[in-house]
């Protein structure tokens, strides 16, 4: 393996990162020790190596040294392995001779004891020096990108990615679970902190989605499998029936109308139960696409089969409703996908002394965004559930948020929302509003202004954590209302408010199926289940899936300027895996070496990718080079020792095992 | 050697989720015992018996593979093959004299850097409470 | 499990003003089919004052109590008395979580030749009638009707504290559901776990005394003709002060102060007697009616 000049020479290159490393572990000594080790030529520390100077120090040395190998002691391979590999490229050597020791994340952050912390780093880096003089040099592989993207999710962030995708050029699968897309969004009367109506804002965007020549619109759907790699996925999508045909269907409605159901009497998701609605419904007039769906758990057709099918009289001519229509998977091939799954509010009942669900007039957030939108159950109006309208409001922060027994971040947009509430409730109703808060985060553009607003306005602001909501009085003056008993932690006094109505500000949280969806995708969840991002700063909608973006609330809650920011720079990252045409990929494939190979088999059903097949004439296997993931299973398992892998080669983990363990 | 008896673990971190949680303890600054030297790989099932009694015959006190947990392989299922592997591999360092606590399968994910404290450390507790290695034929004699 | 033996800590209450308790608990256990088989040679818990004075010894004397249930091969031990099973599953807790106070607890232990603590799983009689017996079944071995009028299940506030499991600690509603299951109508009732007052009521009186009033008052304002409870402090607290508040506030509130035991115990063919009926304070003229002493002469009973 010698080169030109004879022999192995390695560079080493120890990273300060500021103080990071430096305030951890002797950097100093380090570099000192990594000298004496064999074939090192050269050993130097640096403040910063990431940066250009630090890398030029690398690739001046590679010519006047003549060194072959580097091995740099800094951050996690997952941050940097990169940068430096483009240090080894502009020196002339190939980009694989390179070796990072993580003595930044796995070493300076982790440990206390200065010398514990120094005898680590040496054993890592003499590890590491061991295994670059058993490396060589490698091709990475190139895979092109399939230029169609599929998009998950018909909430503003998945429309907005579908949209800058499709403007773009490039042809995309928008697929929604709901019968609508519009997501969440859809919901809201007013956006903070400008009180511009979202239906205003959405629905030319929802429109703008159907009616896109470059885009493939499948509501009521749902991705189920997906395999591939980066630039060539395979999705398959399983799209439920309807029961009213798409390309049939003119949207006149008369169905809803003509249904045998008189009165509706199914409670309606869209208003939260607030409302009802028919087994044949479209879940607000400006649903897209306008096409009604039939429930068959209600639709007395499917129950019996003994309707009176008067909606298939009214559609007549156009024969769009069918009860034979079938469940149908579709299979798409795709180069990236967006997810764009969003989230789901708290459930107000796990908290259960605020009373959701045992009192009647106490509201969670979201059905109350239903009460004062226009187009919502009450047309606007503030009423509670006996028609009066509230005098007296609570508005409760934080439920289901900041909290150990229940979930524990915050969820961002319950302040401003809240406050963009108690605003319109007031506007409304002329009631009195009492915020009830933790603390008042209102950092955004425009949302501390909003916040004097209501001050001025003479919204009530009460800090202190609710204890519970309760219809116990006291006294008269609080007879037939609710109780909120609080402890007012600027006035230091507990105090009992009596009030109408409820509102609670129920926080954000993932999914409940986010971790099978992560699976299905290939993608992680974080420790509150909300979808984990490469690199929080730097690689903020990517994940550690490539091909494979973010946006949305899927990712941890955001308001929507930020959840459209997000969809857009997911866009943008398809983008520019699409127009490079191909992605480079590591190659760290497994191979076999034909010669040692007995034809066992063992490693074929070890592999998900089908990429080892039997080789009938030869009775050898064969790793398909494309197809291989560098999983690195089959190598593991040959008995033979045939099957070897790139850039994970036995002789180089050997050679990490016996450095760390030789004690200099 | 050092003077006091500090065990050393050679640890096999998958590099999508136990190598991630070890990264996210750092950024996350969750101190813990500096006992393990990590290898990274790039899934669990690729440990090689081998480098585990490799690194035992090396004088490792402690071995620990880490992977993601069932279900969440980045490669569907290279988990299980660890599984099934380490299964076969605890009854032969067992008979070979090697305590069943210095050789340990983790299931780590990505976000949890707290585990990667935990694990390590309660290790290193156990490797303490057993004391160096002392191999299988000395132990006959005494 | 048609005749389960369960280890029995009765701890000091239900050999005191909690009798009536005891009475109800062993006589609703027989026509279940289950024994209770009571630990020798126990001592107080260390709850109340104790805990707050020395918790350390506070643990030891809960601690004498598990060590003997174990030697005598107990694996559950049944305690109906909120203070006493707080108490036992506190020091419990305290043990797994704190080495210090484990080392204290092993070492006081070990002067007394008991074994250091193992699982015994301390258990509220609520949540053996709720998750072994299950309400299904009580409801088929009920033999009466109820004809009382609605209760209020009072919880307390013991019971539902970080390291009980007997119900749901924000709002417990198995009492709630056994009672339903005999054919008992219970109102929601908002206080069911807030301070009965109990311990202020021999403190600072007056302060004792309104929280008294204000859960028997909202009891009465929710439409209950009887409060329900599963703790013996809680139920003398409500039951031995009613005259009193009547006094003080001239309101006329005399509500029966039961335990949830008599009301199943009743539906279960349980006499006045058995279930310690008759030692109640406040409420007799309602007692009188839904408890008849003769049932077999009154006629909806027949």
């Amino acid at each position: 393996m010698s080169e030109a000049n004879g022999g192995i020479r390695i560079g080493v290159y120890t990273c300060h990162c500021g103080t990071n490393i430096a305030a951890a572990v002797d950097v100093e000594s380090l570099a000192a020790y990594a000298a004496t080790l064999p074939d090192v030529v050269v050993s130097r520390e640096y403040k910063y190596l990431c940066c250009d100077p630090g890398q030029d120090l690398i690739r001046q040395d590679i010519a006047d040294k003549r060194l072959n190998r580097i091995v740099v002691a800094a951050c996690s391979p997952h941050l940097h392995e990169h940068t430096f590999r483009g240090a080894l490229v502009a020196g002339g050597l190939n980009p694989f001779y390179l070796q990072l020791v993580n003595i930044r994340e796995h070493v300076a952050w982790v440990h206390e004891d200065r010398k514990e912390a120094t005898r680590k780093a040496e054993d890592l880096l003499r590890a590491a020096v061991r295994r670059v003089a058993r490396h060589e040099p490698l091709e990475p592989g190139r895979t092109p990108i399939h230029p169609d993207v599929l998009v998950v999710g018909g909430g503003i962030a998945g429309i907005h990615a579908a949209l800058t995708l499709a403007n773009a050029g490039k042809r995309i699968y928008l697929v929604e679970r709901e019968p609508t897309i519009g997501g969440h969004m859809a919901k809201f009367d007013r956006t903070f902190p400008t009180l511009d109506c979202a239906a205003c804002i959405l629905t030319p965007k929802m429109s703008a989605v159907k009616a896109h020549p470059n885009i493939t619109l499948w509501t009521y759907s749902e991705v189920t499998k997906v395999d591939g790699h980066v630039g060539n996925y395979t999705v398959k999508v399983k799209r439920w029936p309807r029961y009213v045909r798409e390309d049939l269907c003119a949207g006149c409605m008369e169905c809803l109308e003509a249904c045998v159901y008189e009165e509706a009497r199914v409670p309606d998701d869209f208003n939260l139960g607030l409302t009802k609605r028919k087994p044949i419904y479209i879940a607000f007039p400006e649903a897209v696409p306008q096409v009604p769906v039939i429930d068959p758990d209600t639709c007395i057709q499917f129950k019996s089969g003994k309707c009176k099918k008067t909606c298939i009289d009214a559609c007549g001519e156009r024969h769009a409703i069918s009860f034979q229509l079938q469940e149908k998977t579709e299979e798409i091939e795709v180069g990236s996908i967006i997810v764009a799954t969003g989230f789901q509010v708290f459930d107000a009942r796990r908290a259960s002394y605020y009373g959701y669900g045992v009192y009647p007039n106490v509201y969670t957030a979201l059905e109350v965004e239903r009460l004062v939108n226009a187009s919502g159950p009450t047309g606007g109006e503030v009423v509670l559930r006996d028609g009066r309208a509230p005098k007296t409001v609570g508005i409760v922060h934080c439920v289901g948020s900041r909290d150990e027994n229940t979930n524990r971040w915050c969820s961002r947009v319950c302040c401003m929302y809240s406050l963009k509430l108690a605003h319109l409730i007031k506007e409304r109703t002329g009631a009195e509003v009492f915020n009830f808060y933790i603390d008042i985060r209102t950092p955004g553009k425009g949302f501390e202004e909003f916040y004097q607003k209501l001050l001025n306005e003479r919204v009530h602001f009460i800090r202190g954590r609710v204890a519970e909501v309760t219809d116990w009085a006291l006294d008269p003056t609080e007879e037939g209302k609710l109780v909120l008993r609080v402890e007012d932690t600027l006035a230091s006094l507990v105090r009992r408010i009596p009030v109408d109505m409820v509102v609670l500000a129920v926080g954000l949280e993932p999914h409940p199926d986010a971790p099978e969806t992560g699976r299905i995708f290939n993608i992680s969840c974080s420790e509150e289940g909300f979808f984990l991002e490469r690199h929080p700063k730097l690689a903020p909608v990517n994940t550690f899936t490539d091909g494979v973006f973010l946006a949305g609330c899927c990712q941890g809650p955001k308001d929507i300027p930020d959840t459209v920011a997000q969809a857009g720079a997911a866009a943008a990252e398809a983008l520019a895996l699409i127009d490079a045409g191909s992605v480079e990929t590591e190659p760290n494939t497994a191979y076999v070496i034909a010669e040692v190979c007995s034809g066992c088999k063992t490693c074929i059903p070890l592999c998900p990718y089908h990429a080892v097949t039997f080789l009938d004439n030869e009775k050898k296997v064969r790793i398909d080079q494309a197809m291989c993931r560098g999983c690195g299973t089959c190598v593991a398992a040959c008995p033979s020792g045939s099957i070897r892998q790139h850039l994970f080669e036995d002789e180089q983990i050997f050679e990490e095992i016996e450095g760390i363990l030789a004690y200099a | 050697m050092p003077e006091v008896y500090e065990p050393k673990i050679v640890a096999f971190f998958c590099n999508w989720c136990t190598y991630l949680a070890a990264d996210l303890a750092g950024t996350s600054r969750i101190k813990h015992a500096p006992n393990a030297r990590v290898i990274r790989v790039m899934c669990s099932g690729r440990v090689d018996p081998q480098f585990v009694l490799d690194a035992f015959a090396r004088g490792a006190d402690g071995v620990l593979i880490g992977g993601c947990h069932p279900g969440d392989c980045h490669y569907q299922e290279g988990n299980y093959k660890a599984l099934r592997r380490v299964a076969l591999l605890r009854r032969l360092l067992k008979q070979m004299g090697i305590e069943e606590e210095r050789f340990r399968l983790e299931w780590i994910s990505a976000a949890e850097g707290e585990k990667v404290k935990t694990v390590i450390n309660d290790m290193v507790e156990k490797l303490h409470a057993l004391g160096p290695r002392v191999p299988a034929c000395r132990k006959e004699v005494a | 499990m048609t005749s389960a033996t369960y280890g029995y800590y009765p701890g000091c209450s239900m050999r005191g003003s909690g009798i009536a308790y005891e009475e109800s608990l062993v006589t609703l256990f027989r026509l279940l089919g289950l024994t209770l088989q009571e630990l020798r040679d126990w001592n107080c818990c260390g709850a109340t004052s104790y805990m707050c004075i020395d918790e350390n010894l506070a643990f030891l004397l809960s601690a004498r109590n598990l060590a003997l249930a174990q030697q005598t091969g107990f694996r559950e031990l049944v305690t109906p008395c909120s203070a006493c099973y707080l108490c036992l599953r506190k020091v419990q807790d305290y043990v797994q979580r704190y080495p210090q106070v484990a080392e204290r607890v092993r070492d006081s232990l070990a002067v007394a030749s008991l074994p250091p603590l193992d699982a015994v799983k301390v258990r509220h009689p609520l949540e053996i009638l709720f998750t072994d017996v299950e309400p299904e079944r009580i409801r088929s071995k009920a033999v009466r009707h109820w004809h009382g009028g609605q209760v209020a299940c009072y919880y307390g506030c013991q019971l539902v504290r970080p390291y009980g499991e007997a119900d749901r600690l924000h709002n417990p509603t198995r009492m709630d559901e056994l009672l339903q299951a005999v054919g008992v109508p219970t109102v929601k009732f908002a206080l069911k776990t807030k301070c009965c007052g109990g311990s202020l009521t021999g403190t600072i009186h007056p302060v004792g005394l309104r929280l008294n009033y204000i859960l028997l008052k909202e009891a009465a304002r929710k439409g209950a003709k009887a409060i329900a409870t599963v703790c013996p402090l809680c139920q003398y607290n409500l039951d031995a002060y009613q005259a009193e508040i009547r006094r003080e506030t001239g309101e006329a509130l005399d509500l029966p102060i039961l335990f949830f035991t008599q009301i199943l115990g009743w539906a279960l063919g349980g006499d006045v007697r058995s279930l310690g009926l008759h030692r109640a304070i406040s409420g007799r003229r309602v007692i009188d009616e839904w408890f008849p002493q003769h049932p077999e002469e009154v006629e909806s009973y027949v």
